[in-house]
């Protein structure tokens, strides 16, 4: 039949699809040199070009025209995805740049090589190594090198065959099973189908022109599998049920049960999938990802902590989560493990929460790998958040680093309570155990610091570095804080997030205490600490407090604080002052004051901006104090914090700043405190 | 103008633009896809290259004043524009824009600002020769 050559050649969906040798034989109607031109094809190969740069664009568009290719071009990645999504089957090959503006060309690699499966292939000016290595890992099928010649562009068409060849075989491996193939035709390709009419064909000339057995009519219809969109969510269903570990193709093949995918299909596709995943848990993509799983929570967690769970404790083990150490990363997974595996999914909404509750744009622009980072990581588990949120013997920058990620997760309240955590270890632990310290939390009167709920929230830390930064250092308060809590060790867990959230809050504080603003409680975030902040709201008890509760903590610190206020300072003294609340079971409070301090804090956050260099520095030296050891930590600590926290106190006494206390670590061990 | 230049003038100026290394291999892919039914390609092309490398260069300008230098985000903006100028086969400012890269990741202030005054002057340079040769050969 003409289906081939003569056609096709014509046509703009000819099927040049077709194998170089069937092709050449029913291409042109016929063996080599049937009827029309033996080697039509590849002519009206359908190319999309994606390329930013216009002047590249322009050159590769005549040069393909050449070629005999119809060539559509964009310049926007997103435009390109959206011509492939509209036109399934309107394109044989995709050529896109590597270094785009709006989307990275191997995460564009990633969506084609998913959705639509088409053969692609990178190009750029650079040729390192990595990056080629990159695009083959990424399952590009060719890197061309700018300045692209033509003669490079002549032989893409091998791509298009090849992939057709696999994807032919993959699809049925008994080629002369013609019927087989089409009873499955039907059920399942049908969507398959639709523009692969063509490629039917193509097969079938193959088919015919090889075993010549085919009846035309009855053609051969493997169609290569395509991965639909209905398909690729069935797909993604099974897996999530199945969860990513124990995912086996034959396994998602049976829950799929769609007739006609086989075994081959599902395990190609499914490896594709991994890499994807970890692709994104690896990369900072907050939007994308995040986006995908932030949507939906809950259900975002469910499947991809399960799926997470292994790829981001990976990642992060192996430091891909960036700034914290491996090893603090490590222990600290290990850490949050053991402690809550319920926590997980607390966690993680909460995590989410305060990420949106806690907007601040300083912390968020700042730091927006460690956001993404965070989001990552809040999402595989609560544990990753908490990793952030405890460094367990971070270095002050990796504090601040760890801050920065903690941020998203923790949310306001979190970073404070964090903050003050500092990043013990013990934080760490608590945090994990977000669940379990909410229980606790609202269990422990004592524990004002209802850190360990935020702990979990995975570090408040994130929030803006300069923000942190004081935050950090009263985060090593935190320990001490976590302390008074509930159970040094508990507490310490859960008192995390509050330190690190109200470090935040507590940082604009601070500086502003010591600034005499003594504004600290209005800038106190707790608004944006996120309702589930009840911990803070035990902190904020700071009024019900009364100073003389932390006074214990406080007066010590005072004498120190007086001298040594600083910024980082002020947040410390906050820390303390909650700490101390904390035991008093301000709970209730603090989420009043939550409420005030949210928007305060806010405002404060900014404004902190430049105040945040004060407590910087301060607070880093705090940082530096503190050692992994919580309890002993906390006590070295405490006697900056305690300064602080009495330059803190003595501001918002004289300014009358309430909700500051708020800011304090209720979880602030003051009983503990050696002091 | 009075002069008639003749194929042999056109082709000298040509040839020496490529000896002279302003142009490379590339360009003369760029001429061999041009055909009667795009008759100014090349100088289609080379025009639209000028416009958006002159955008860039704003762009590198503005980054270069600003302390301390983003590095990454100049290394960037150089790789786009390696891109073009390679696609073009402007040999010379190519060259000039793998200095600045190299200096780039060196982090080195001072190379990045020297080199990106080199790349400005191949630029205008070639800028200046082509549109000669285009003035003369359409």
């Amino acid at each position: 039949m003409n289906l081939g050559g003569g056609q096709v050649v014509n046509k703009q969906s000819m099927m040049p699809g077709s194998s170089g040798g069937s092709w050449k034989s029913s291409g042109t109607s016929g063996g080599g040199g049937d009827g029309g031109v033996p080697d039509q094809f590849p002519s009206g190969l359908r190319v999309l070009v994606v390329d930013d740069d216009s002047t590249c664009l322009m050159i590769l568009e005549k040069m393909l025209r050449h070629c005999k290719y119809e060539v559509t071009k964009c310049n926007r990645a997103e435009v390109a995805l959206s011509f492939l999504r509209e036109n399934k089957n309107g394109f044989d090959v995709v050529i896109s740049d590597v270094h785009m503006p709006d989307m990275d060309g191997f995460k564009l690699l990633e969506h084609i090589g998913l959705e639509m499966d088409l053969p692609v292939i990178m190009m750029s000016a650079d040729d390192s190594k990595s990056v080629v290595m990159k695009g083959v890992t990424h399952g590009a099928c060719d890197y061309l090198i700018k300045p692209v010649r033509i003669e490079a562009l002549r032989n893409i068409w091998q791509h298009v065959v090849r992939k057709r060849k696999h994807e032919w075989k993959d699809f049925d491996p008994s080629a002369s099973a013609d019927e087989h193939k089409q009873s499955e035709e039907p059920d399942y390709s049908s969507s398959a189908n639709e523009g692969h009419n063509w490629k039917n064909t193509k097969r079938r000339k193959d088919e015919d022109d090889e075993a010549d057995e085919r009846d035309e009519s009855s053609s051969l219809k493997k169609l290569r599998v395509v991965w639909s969109v209905e398909l690729h969510q069935q797909f993604v269903a099974a897996v999530n049920q199945l969860g990513i570990d124990k995912a086996v193709p034959k396994k998602i093949l049976e829950l799929m049960n769609v007739p006609g995918l086989t075994r081959e299909n599902v395990a190609s596709h499914l490896q594709k999938y991994r890499l994807y995943l970890r692709r994104l848990s690896g990369s900072q993509h907050p939007g994308g990802m995040n986006g995908g799983f932030m949507g939906g929570p809950d259900a975002g967690y469910g499947s991809i902590s399960s799926l997470n769970g292994l790829d981001l404790q990976a990642l992060a083990a192996s430091g891909q989560l960036g700034q914290l150490p491996p090893q603090s990363l490590a222990t600290l997974q290990a850490a949050a493990l053991d402690r809550s595996n319920n926590a997980k999914s607390t966690i993680s909404v909460p995590v989410i929460d305060q990420r949106n509750i806690f907007s601040f744009e300083n912390p968020k622009s700042r730091y927006p790998e460690v956001q993404s980072q965070h989001l990552t990581n809040n999402n595989s588990s609560k544990q990753i958040n908490l990793l952030h949120g405890i460094p367990t013997n971070m270095e002050p920058k990796q504090f601040v680093s760890l801050h920065q990620s903690g941020q998203h997760s923790l949310g306001s309240m979190n970073n404070l309570v964090l903050i003050q955590m500092g990043g013990q270890s013990q934080i760490h632990v608590h945090s994990q155990s977000q669940t379990q310290s909410q229980a606790q939390s609202n269990v422990n009167t004592h524990n004002g610091l209802r850190s360990n709920e935020m702990l979990p929230r995975g570090g408040v830390v994130d929030m803006a570095p300069t923000v942190y930064n004081p935050v950090v250092s009263v985060s090593q308060a935190s320990p001490l804080v976590n302390f008074s809590m509930n159970h040094k060790t508990d507490s310490c867990g859960t008192s995390y997030p509050l330190g690190g959230s109200l470090g935040i809050s507590s940082l604009p504080t601070a500086s502003s205490a010591l600034q005499g603003d003594g504004n600290l409680d209005t800038k106190i975030p707790r608004k944006g600490i996120v309702p589930s902040y009840d911990i803070f709201n035990d902190l904020n008890q700071n009024r019900d407090w009364g100073l003389p509760d932390v006074g214990l903590t406080f007066d010590q610190s005072q004498h120190t604080i007086q001298s040594g206020l600083d910024a980082s300072n002020p947040l410390l003294l906050q820390h303390n002052r909650s700490s101390g609340r904390d035991l008093g079971g301000q709970n209730r409070n603090l989420t009043s004051d939550k409420v005030v301090l949210s928007p305060g804090f806010e405002s404060r956050i900014h404004h902190n901006g430049s105040n945040v260099g004060q407590p910087r520095n301060v607070y880093v030296k705090t940082e530096n104090d503190i050692d992994g050891s919580c309890h002993n930590t906390l006590y070295s600590e405490q006697y900056g914090q305690d300064d602080l926290l009495a330059a803190i106190l003595k501001q918002q006494q004289q300014e009358g700043v309430g909700p500051e206390d708020e800011f304090v670590f209720d979880g602030y061990a003051l009983d503990d405190l050696p002091v | 103008m009075e002069v008639n230049h003749t194929k042999s003038q056109i082709n000298f100026t040509r040839n020496s633009l490529f000896e002279q290394g302003y142009l490379d291999e590339q360009f003369t892919q760029l001429e061999d896809l041009q055909d009667d039914a795009n008759p100014n390609f090349v100088e289609e092309v080379v025009t639209l290259f000028f416009s958006d490398s002159t955008r860039l260069i704003r762009n590198v300008d503005t980054a270069l004043e600003n302390y301390p230098l983003d590095f990454c985000k100049l290394d960037d903006y150089m790789h786009q524009f390696m891109g073009s100028s390679s696609s073009i086969g402007a040999k010379k400012v190519k060259q000039e824009c793998t200095q600045f890269q190299e200096c780039c990741k060196a982090r080195n202030a001072e190379g990045c600002i020297r080199a990106f005054q080199r790349v400005k002057q191949e630029h205008a340079t070639l800028k200046r020769k082509l549109e000669t040769y285009f003035q003369v050969s359409l």
